[in-house]
């Protein structure tokens, strides 16, 4: 375990400091008890709560991708990942979501539709690269036939008579646009 | 591994990761778990969770090439990884607070960089391959101690550490009543490590017998199954004398089962992040004045709990992801010295290509599954 042990000068001289800039508070910090921190051990108090973005920054990663940057922070972090950059129409929803900030669900909300989006157009891309996605396999059909085999019938039937309840009001429409 | 889209994965090729970063290596992937906070990102309910992600956020690996500012490590060494990336140097790494740096995600100020965790927690791949970038390489990774098995090594990248800050955050005086929620391997973890903290009761709530088994031998802790409640608050309110747990765990998170609304509302229509059910208990079952510790994950929107509550009955909540490093040298310990035998939960190591069939299992819970890894072809040789 790291020493969460402060240096005690650093302490005594912010004090002395702290006190004589409230020195016209009466009763400034007279009960003051830094024992009573519920942070520790999960949070070191380092004395430097007031120093705001002050660290010397690491290496910036190069920038040759597109990030989409939340608002609350006026930079890119210094190192970032580089998967899946945004693209096509669920790219174009994203970065509107990124247009407001972390507080708002029309960021969220946008996201999770572009999350859905995406997904289509991954079955697109994959079909557009001649490969025609196993979605079976992916969704791991064989372990769920090894260990549940009753489970995953009742799920094709219930797919099965979703799909034909679908085909069965669609071929009535047409039946009907017939008459 | 590559995402697709809500349930459903893929091994695929993919283009080797390079050198980004002064300060990145490259590690060859020896041990990978899936996590149950994998499930949220695999049933799709992680905003910005982009196809063609690679999850995994629990791996170990041998160092394969450093970048020019790596001087902590040399290539060959075996490393435990933790899930958190952190730069050591900002406000927050500074407080040990490696969960929440602040210069890893560019794509939201709330959560620090995660290994294979969406764009929200950074755009980052994740470890369930055969190579893998890892940031800020003189700061997490930590070389695995001589002689530990790497089933162990491999959980102290997440597991264990958020198990033990989970009982941690607790602040569990002794002879403390202990209640946790969920007996996947956090909250078995949780439970365990409540004992070191010196508790003197622990009981752990679920749905699944076979998990609730486990953890009773494992922990070992009183373990009950909330479908053979009428209100599991009522029960532990019975079984504290009326008054209440100590302090109380929320192991579980999104994925929480036992009240339709929350199900509905949480998981099938993401009306809320997640289904808040284990939260709800907890706040409502732990002593007045108590403590409740979060470890369970949720979503960036909202959630339905009774905050009302939590004022009225003077909680204190503590909350975070696990900062792992902080944890691993007293958790290194503890496994080298045989308190914690994290491997004992490990049900299933499966190679890295039935990656799909894995994340099936262990989300329906099939085949008694409590923790599956998964093992890349390199080092099954």
């Amino acid at each position: 375990m790291e020493n969460p042990v402060k240096d005690p000068t650093a302490d005594l001289a912010q004090k002395t400091d702290l006190a004589q800039k409230y020195a016209h508070i009466k009763g400034w910090g007279i009960d003051a008890d830094p024992k009573n921190d519920p942070t520790y051990p999960i949070k070191h108090r380092t004395d430097a709560e007031q120093t705001g973005y002050s660290w010397e920054r690491p290496t910036q990663q190069p920038v040759d991708t597109e990030i989409l940057r939340s608002i609350e922070r006026p930079n890119i972090s210094a190192v970032f990942g580089t998967s899946s950059p945004p693209s096509g129409l669920s790219g174009a929803i994203r970065r509107y979501a990124f247009k407001y900030s972390e507080s708002e669900y029309g960021h969220w909300l946008p996201l999770i539709l572009a999350d859905r989006v995406n997904a289509v157009e991954g079955i697109i891309d994959d079909i557009k690269q001649g490969h025609i996605p196993n979605i079976f396999a992916e969704r791991g059909w064989k372990a769920q036939w090894q260990h549940n085999p009753k489970g995953l019938a009742r799920k094709v039937l219930i797919g099965a008579a979703a799909a034909l309840t679908v085909y069965m009001l669609v071929t009535r429409n047409d039946n009907d646009d017939d008459d | 591994m590559n995402y697709r889209g809500p349930q459903r994965v893929r091994v695929s090729q993919k283009p080797m990761p390079e050198i980004k970063h002064p300060e990145d290596a490259i590690v060859r992937v020896t041990r990978s778990c899936i996590c149950g906070s994998d499930l949220h990102l695999y049933n799709g309910n992680v905003p910005d969770t982009r196809v063609g992600t690679t999850f995994g956020h629990e791996f170990i690996g041998i160092v394969e090439e450093i970048g020019p500012e790596v001087h902590k490590l040399k290539v060959g060494d075996h490393v435990i990884v933790p899930f958190n990336i952190s730069c050591g140097k900002c406000h927050f790494c500074r407080q040990g607070l490696y969960g929440n740096c602040h210069e890893s995600n560019p794509q939201a100020t709330a959560v620090g960089g995660i290994f294979g965790y969406s764009h929200t927690a950074g755009g980052f791949d994740g470890g369930q391959a055969e190579f893998v970038r890892v940031p800020y390489a003189n700061v997490g990774p930590t070389v695995i101690p001589p002689g530990m098995d790497p089933d162990d090594a491999v959980l102290l990248t997440d597991v264990v550490p958020t198990g033990y800050q989970a009982a941690e955050m607790g602040g569990i005086q002794p002879g403390d009543t202990v209640v946790v929620f969920g007996a996947g391997p956090v909250g078995i973890m949780a439970a365990r490590c409540s004992w070191l903290f010196g508790a003197g009761r622990v009981i752990v709530i679920d749905q699944y017998e076979y998990r609730l088994e486990f953890v009773r031998n494992y922990a070992p802790c009183e373990a009950y199954n909330f479908r053979e409640m009428d209100d599991p608050v009522v029960f532990i309110k019975k079984a504290t004398d009326w008054m209440g747990a100590d302090v109380v765990i929320d192991a579980v998170g999104a994925e929480a089962a036992g009240s339709p609304l929350q199900t509905i509302t949480g998981r099938k229509t993401l009306i809320q992040a997640g289904s808040a059910t284990a939260l709800h208990w907890a706040i409502n079952s732990v002593k007045k004045g108590g403590i409740v510790s979060i470890v369970g994950v949720y979503g960036p929107t909202d959630n339905l709990v009774p905050i009302g509550n939590v004022v009225n009955k003077g909680l204190t909540l503590r909350a975070n992801q696990a900062s792992v490093k902080r944890l691993l040298p007293r958790l290194i310990e503890h496994v080298q010295n045989g308190v914690l035998n994290p491997k004992a939960m490990i049900t299933h190591r499966v190679p890295l290509e039935d990656a799909a069939d894995a994340y099936r299992i262990f989300s329906d819970k099939l085949d008694n599954c409590i923790k599956p890894v998964l093992i890349p072809p390199s080092a099954r040789i």
